[in-house]
């Protein structure tokens, strides 16, 4: 402050104005730890992928590849082992489809009412709680699935067909577990529409219903097809509630009633167990969460590219 | 609905009122969407009242101090319940600096239309997205084995969580720091304080709210999370609570996913255990989201 006013009474308010600000060490000190911070992301994925492809590498040196990506059989605890992915990919796929079953539906369905239809009261209550289905923790669904849904509501309904470990099961709950990943995704896109839209449908004589399903629901669709994407990404690569409900048996084929073991369970199933860094049970674990994340990567970043697209519309 | 058809249709002969087909249609899609929520929150009720009836008699204070045990009467979730404590703490300590440093390049430093930029943010839009279990095998790589061979240790569990919900604390940051309007920034400035200064003294206690909020929300999604840890080889047997960062856990998910895998049978049934340990752990969850519903509504500031 001294200086400055010095300054002032010798050249005068403009000379101060327009001269070189100071470099200041301090600033630019900060601004490279801030940059470091950011760094730790990127390192994260750069670490996730190399972790993944050291030992995914070291376990094709000894699996030839293409039995692997190709092979129909999964037992890598026989002898002789046997290490075809592809039953453990079907079964993730088949959750998943059971899944989003259930959660495309119902997640449209409280989405497009909670954006065209509740009155703000409503919404108020009814969005907290979508939230706090979003916050259970998966392993309660786990729990939930394996001692009420597939004892009660399974087993009652198609009787004791119905395995006590079971791919159907977790395939519904992991459902019930994104709808609110679907429902806020699809709730944003659609209260982005812009009113003007609507008011254009409504004044050429539409019923709220074809203003919902004709005007709103298209203009918003990059959005919807980009929850649908995420949520698939969180099916695929959900853990717990299968781990706990389908079961540890690899299963070729679609008999929901039967066990069924996925990318996910074989990674959490063996990891329980003490395995030894470096030997070829320990490299699976590797290729497999391999796949895993190069499955789910690709869905990410598609899902990314329609969540800007949506954005760069209407805001 | 019928309001919108009436405000509107001026001349009746050329928009018609709605036929009566047409307000059934409403009406039965109306009920169809309420249908959607009203089955999403049955199920939800369903597994409250599940996880309630199973649990609410193995609830007290036994269950609370009492360490693991091979018989279903005697066990607890003490040392769990430390061994969580534990995980949690190390994952704030680690979230808060590196996530809030972030949010603050990102938002305040970042030019947007730099490559390098763009990577970082569709990199942590990405990892918000990667499955847990991944980030169990990066730590299982990383932490536990390889390069810094820390053993399943309380350190290595809680800096995977953090890494895990890193993103979370990014993303509420940025929202956070974005809120606060620019008008702040160049009054500062105007005074002659320095990028730093603005951020330091006027942005970021404007951003606490958010920000504390978007912490205890990872936090929330970091102690129910079962499979990292899981992956991480976290020990399910430990009769005793963590006493230092290299020391050997186990969290609340682990024991309660150990107790439902356990075969039970009549003399020692596990599951009213893996009830009551949900239960609790729902109820830290419970506090946890209260309090940062309190902090939102109490510091919330309109600009």
């Amino acid at each position: 402050m001294e200086a400055a006013s010095t300054a002032q009474t010798r050249r005068g308010a403009e000379a101060i104005s327009l001269r070189a600000p100071r470099r200041r060490w301090g600033e630019a000190l900060i601004k490279g730890l801030l940059v470091l911070a950011a760094i730790i992301s990127v390192l994260t994925t750069t670490g996730i992928v190399v972790s993944l492809l050291e030992e995914t590498i070291n376990f094709f040196q000894e699996v030839p590849i293409g039995d692997y990506l190709f092979g129909t059989e999964w037992t890598p605890l026989f002898n002789p082992p046997s290490y075809g992915v592809l039953p453990l990919v079907l079964a993730t796929f088949i959750i998943s489809l059971i899944g989003m079953a259930v959660a495309i539906p119902l997640g449209l369905g409280a989405a497009i009412y909670l954006s065209e239809y509740a009155r703000p009261a409503v919404r108020k209550t009814v969005k907290p709680i979508l939230e706090l289905l979003a916050g259970v923790p998966t392993i309660v669904f786990g729990y939930f699935a394996l001692t009420f849904f597939t004892p009660e509501i399974l087993r009652g309904l198609f009787g004791n067909e119905v395995q006590i470990f079971n791919g159907l099961s977790a395939g519904i709950i992991v459902g019930f577990l994104i709808i609110p990943t679907i429902a806020s995704i699809s709730e944003d896109a659609m209260t982005a529409v812009p009113a003007a839209l609507r008011e254009g449908a409504f004044g050429l004589g539409g019923s709220k219903l074809q203003v919902t399903l004709r005007v709103v629901f298209p203009a918003a669709l990059s959005g919807i097809v980009a929850s649908i994407v995420l949520g698939l990404s969180r099916a695929v690569g959900e853990t717990m509630v299968v781990l706990i409900a389908a079961g540890q048996q690899p299963q070729w084929g679609a008999n929901v009633f039967k066990p069924m073991e996925t990318m996910t369970t074989f990674i959490g199933a063996t990891g329980k167990g003490d395995i030894s860094t470096g030997s070829l049970e320990y490299k699976t674990i590797f290729a497999v969460g391999m796949t895993l994340f190069v499955i789910t990567l690709i869905m990410n970043l598609f899902s990314i590219r329609f969540v800007r697209k949506y954005r760069q519309v209407y805001e | 609905m019928s309001a919108h058809g009436e405000a509107v249709a001026t001349p009746a002969e050329a928009v018609g009122r709605p036929t009566p087909s047409r307000r059934v249609k409403d009406l039965a899609f109306r009920v169809a969407l309420l249908g959607c929520i009203g089955l999403a929150f049955l199920m939800l009720g369903v597994l409250l009242w599940d996880v309630v009836s199973d649990g609410i008699d193995r609830l007290n204070f036994d269950f609370i101090t009492s360490f693991a045990s091979t018989s279903a009467d005697q066990a607890g979730i003490e040392g769990a319940l430390m061994g969580t404590i534990w995980l949690m703490g190390v994952c704030a300590f680690f979230i808060i600096p590196v996530g809030v440093a972030t949010a603050i390049y990102l938002e305040e430093y970042a030019d947007n239309t730099r490559w390098y930029n763009r990577l970082i943010e569709v990199n942590i839009q990405n990892l918000a997205a990667v499955p847990s279990i991944v980030y169990g095998i990066l730590g299982l790589a990383f932490l536990v084995r390889g390069p810094l061979s820390l053993g399943p240790v309380v350190l290595a569990g809680g800096l995977t969580l953090g890494l895990l919900v890193l993103p979370v604390v990014i993303i509420a940051g940025r929202e956070a720091i974005r809120a606060v309007p620019p008008s702040i920034r160049e009054g500062s400035m105007a005074l002659g304080a320095t990028q730093w200064q603005t951020i330091w003294r006027q942005v970021l206690p404007a951003a606490i709210p958010g920000i504390a909020t978007g912490v205890i929300l990872a936090l929330s999604r970091a102690i129910g999370e079962t499979a990292p840890l899981i992956v991480i080889g976290t020990p399910v047997f430990v009769a005793f609570n963590p006493d230092g960062l290299d020391s050997s856990f186990t969290a609340m998910p682990i024991q309660i996913f150990d107790w439902i895998s356990r075969p039970s049978n009549d003399v020692n049934n596990y599951l009213p255990l893996a009830a009551a340990g949900i239960l609790l752990l729902m109820i830290v969850l419970l506090c946890m989201n209260a309090v940062a519903i309190w902090l939102r509504n109490r510091y919330e500031q309109k600009w």
